[in-house]
């Protein structure tokens, strides 16, 4: 494979499929936390780092 | 005992080599580094010989409080080296600054030369500084965040002492003259390589900290700071490929040349300021701001749309350092476009950052640290609205190559890195030597207002000279030559260059008050006598409205 044929392909995959799967796959990531129930998750997750404040440090 | 050998073997064995490649070196400045690696490499073998308890000893020396349910010694040092070098790269800054406005400075020696300073002071204030307060801060925040101590305790020190190994490489090296040429990637491929293993091992005590966290949850800052280690790994690699002309020699060439050399090296560097510079500082605000503020994050779900908007858009945005260059046009339009569309999760993070203060904003009356974090966020809002408006390719050819790109940068450095870092060291000292709170709140206030003053200086004066020298390069005569010569440019700016160094002066002196404020409350000494923040005694005579204008 020549270095111009690779770049054809590389070229076809990134604005065809490549490009589809990045953005299905970024926005199934930026939408996961607001799937139905991800509000407490979230609200658990915001104060966890305020347990136990005397660590020994 | 076993171990000990072993590990006494491999220190001797790089001993030897490292003796055998400074007597082999084809030039002088590769013989002064492996006498260096030879120096490093013996005192390892000896603390290995010696024996006994280093953490003991180590406590001594730091006055560190009895250890914990978590290891932080090594944080201190991190500390410790984080002030030091922050200091040493303003100092530079400083020091460069003054050269440019007076070049009589350079003193005609090629080691404090403009050329050799200015790497020294980049490298510095970004690596040195800034990946001392990363390496410190996500250590910190991994272990409490994971509620798991440090993995592999000595690999965490070995992690530490081998970075400031790689910054006492990189520092000698460029005032020798050692140099790739590529911006902010400049060491030498021997110090690569072992910058390599710093930052494998970094990356194996940072994810297996991870992996033995009683947390089941992973807080969204270690995110940030994955996304730091393995994006800078991948960075440094694919960049820093090149072949030695002499295995006994300083100098390489790079694998990738011409235009393509020149988009590696731009997607590097811009991924640099974008995973080193704001992935693992956004690591540090979004556990830092919380605990200071004593509120919870305002939207942990934004925090995660902040994350992946940022992951999947800045690694694309590198090609707009290459506006109107041999680049293709469609990739430098790719650049722009995507610059312009990291606008908005920058902007979704620092309104994450500031509306968790939402209901708190009375603190800052009292609190100077928050003011710090307060100050960083507002200027990680504006450089992130400054760099995609100088990304946009008209904009650019007016901005680059002048002064104001300057004039950016150290609004974003300056400002969203060093004030974030202040304001995380201000946190961290108290509590890491078990203090009740710093030497001296209203010196961190002092601290704050020289910084902040500084910056508006330095920004202001860079502004200014960018537009001037963007203006005067530009512009034709009647006749179509160009009016003004490069030298008549240079002369214009003068005066803004000089306001610059006395905004850097200005940075400086308060980075100094926050070096003796952290001095003496690890020394232990008492607290300062001061007047409480914000405890002045209700005064109903004063408590009256203001009689409108009209009434008078």
């Amino acid at each position: 494979m020549n270095a111009a044929s690779t770049y054809d392909t590389l070229r076809a995959l990134a604005d065809s499929w490549g490009l589809a799967a990045m953005a299905v796959v970024f926005l199934v990531l930026c939408l996961w936390p607001f799937r139905p129930g991800a509000r407490n998750a979230a609200d658990r997750a915001a104060n966890s780092i305020f347990e136990d404040e005397h660590d020994g440090a | 005992m076993e171990l000990v050998l072993m590990r006494a073997g491999v220190w001797f064995a790089a001993m030897v080599l490292a003796i055998m490649a400074s007597a082999l070196a084809v030039d002088w400045g590769f013989g002064v580094h492996m006498v260096i690696c030879a120096a490093a490499a013996a005192i390892a073998l000896i603390v290995t010989l010696r024996g006994g308890d280093f953490d003991a000893a180590s406590r001594s020396v730091l006055r560190s409080p009895m250890p914990g349910r978590y290891d932080d010694e090594v944080i201190r040092w991190a500390v410790i080296a984080t002030v030091f070098c922050g200091m040493a790269g303003f100092l530079a800054g400083l020091y460069i600054a003054l050269e440019m406005a007076f070049p009589a400075l350079n003193f005609g020696i090629e080691y404090i030369a403009f050329g050799r300073l200015r790497p020294l002071h980049t490298s510095a204030v970004i690596f040195a500084f800034g990946g001392n307060a990363l390496i410190a801060t996500s250590f910190y925040v991994v272990q409490r965040t994971c509620r798991a101590r440090l993995a592999f305790p000595g690999l965490a020190r070995f992690v530490f002492w081998g970075y400031q190994l790689f910054i006492v490489l990189a520092a000698t090296g460029y005032l020798m003259g050692i140099t790739q040429g590529k911006e902010y990637a400049e060491p030498e491929w021997y110090v690569d390589i072992w910058l390599t293993v710093v930052w494998v091992s970094y990356l194996a005590v940072f994810v297996f900290t991870i992996l033995r966290r009683s947390e089941p949850h992973i807080y969204v800052a270690n995110w940030f700071y994955l996304a730091f280690i393995l994006t800078v790994a991948m960075l440094h690699l694919v960049n820093n490929a090149a072949i030695p002309v002499s295995w006994f020699g300083s100098r390489s060439i790079s694998v990738a040349g011409g235009v393509q050399g020149a988009l590696i090296e731009w997607w590097y560097g811009h991924n640099a300021v974008g995973f080193f510079l704001t992935a693992g500082f956004l690591g540090m605000m979004y556990y830092f701001v919380p605990k200071q503020a004593e509120r919870p994050v305002y939207s942990y779900r934004l925090s995660i749309i902040h994350f992946w908007a940022l992951i999947f858009l800045y690694i694309w945005a590198g090609p707009h350092h290459l506006h109107y260059t041999a680049l293709p046009d469609w990739a430098q339009t790719l650049g722009m476009v995507f610059s312009l569309m990291l606008w908005m999760p920058s902007w979704g993070g620092m309104i994450n950052g500031l509306m968790t203060l939402n209901g708190a904003w009375d603190k800052l009356r009292t609190d100077p640290i928050l003011r710090m974090f307060v100050m960083s966020l507002a200027f990680y809002g504006m450089s992130t609205f400054e760099g995609p408006m100088m990304s946009i390719k008209s904009v650019n050819s007016l901005s680059h190559y002048s002064d104001w790109t300057i004039g950016h940068v150290h609004s974003g450095a300056l400002g969203w890195n060093g004030m974030v870092t202040f304001g995380a060291l201000y946190y961290l000292v108290p509590r890491l030597w078990n203090r009740t709170r710093m030497y001296s709140v209203r010196m961190i206030n002092w601290h704050f207002w020289l910084a902040t003053l500084g910056i508006v200086f330095y920004a202001d004066s860079m502004w200014v000279a960018g537009l001037t020298e963007g203006l005067m390069w530009r512009e034709y005569g009647a006749d179509g030559y160009l009016v003004n010569s490069f030298a008549e440019t240079v002369a214009a700016v003068h005066p803004m260059y000089v306001l610059r160094c006395f905004g850097g002066l200005l940075y400086l002196t308060g980075a100094s008050i926050m070096t003796w404020n952290i001095g003496r409350t690890i020394a232990g000494h008492a607290l300062r006598p001061e007047p409480a923040f914000g405890g002045i005694a209700f005064d109903p005579a004063k408590d009256v409205p203001l009689t409108p204008a009209t009434a008078v």
